[in-house]
């Protein structure tokens, strides 16, 4: 299960929203072995793309970098889908490689760049295994 | 001749949960034989018939080896390697 505080849901959305129709993107950090996110970290999609998102490669060094000197870790990963649903893609799957994280899809599919509906789901994505999971949103 | 490597989470398993560790060889390729020979099936995570793995981003000190030599990027002692994987996906 992922608790997550409501502005931390907001903010992702919102940013989802901002850089509709591609893909948004980052990091939501919190204290090593915690399993709380608390540092928001919008990220900037390479890729600008509808259908791919990759952290630009210099500034993936510097989160880890500054995540290590915080004594945190990236506890949730987020993404959105602008077309599909807010369930990870093969690609997603194939590329995820942290097995400790949240991995968090927010989908615009309904809303575009508007206030309106938007999907917001986590999952594990272990060894190419996907699973769902609650979310439950703390004050 | 001694460089540190650091090691992501996701391949902490081949390395007994170490973060980092050292390494040595003249080269990137080199480096990554050379760990391989004490982290069996570690170069397997990070080369294939190509050369880096396309998920897989690799550092010397501070600029990604992409930019630099490869694999063939010369190593120095003292230079500090960081292996992350790509965030990304579709």
């Amino acid at each position: 299960m992922l608790r997550i505080r409501a502005e931390l849901v907001d903010a992702m959305a919102a940013h989802a929203r901002a850089d509709h129709p591609d893909e948004a993107c980052g990091v939501i950090a919190g204290p090593e072995g915690s399993d709380r996110p608390e540092r928001f970290i919008p990220m900037v999609n390479a890729a600008r793309s509808p259908t791919f998102y990759e952290f630009d490669s210099a500034d993936l060094l510097r989160l880890y970098r500054e995540m290590e000197d915080l004594g945190e870790e990236p506890v949730v990963i987020y993404h959105s889908h602008t077309a599909t649903e807010a369930y990870p893609s093969r690609t997603d799957v194939s590329y995820a490689s942290e097995p400790l994280a949240h991995y968090v899809l927010v989908s615009t599919r309904e809303c575009g760049p508007e206030e309106g509906p938007v999907e917001v789901r986590s999952y594990r994505i272990v060894d190419g295994v996907v699973t769902e999971e609650q979310i439950e949103i703390v004050a | 001749m001694s460089v540190e490597v650091r090691i992501p989470t996701i391949l902490r398993s081949y390395t007994g949960g170490d973060k980092n560790v050292t390494g040595e060889g003249a080269d990137l390729r080199a480096l990554i034989v050379d760990l391989d020979a004490r982290y069996p099936g570690i170069a397997d995570r990070l080369v294939d018939e190509q050369g880096l793995r396309r998920f897989v981003n690799v550092y010397l000190n501070d600029e990604d080896v992409r930019f630099l030599g490869g694999l063939d990027t010369v190593v120095a002692d003292g230079d500090s390697v960081t292996i992350l994987p790509a965030v990304a996906g579709g």
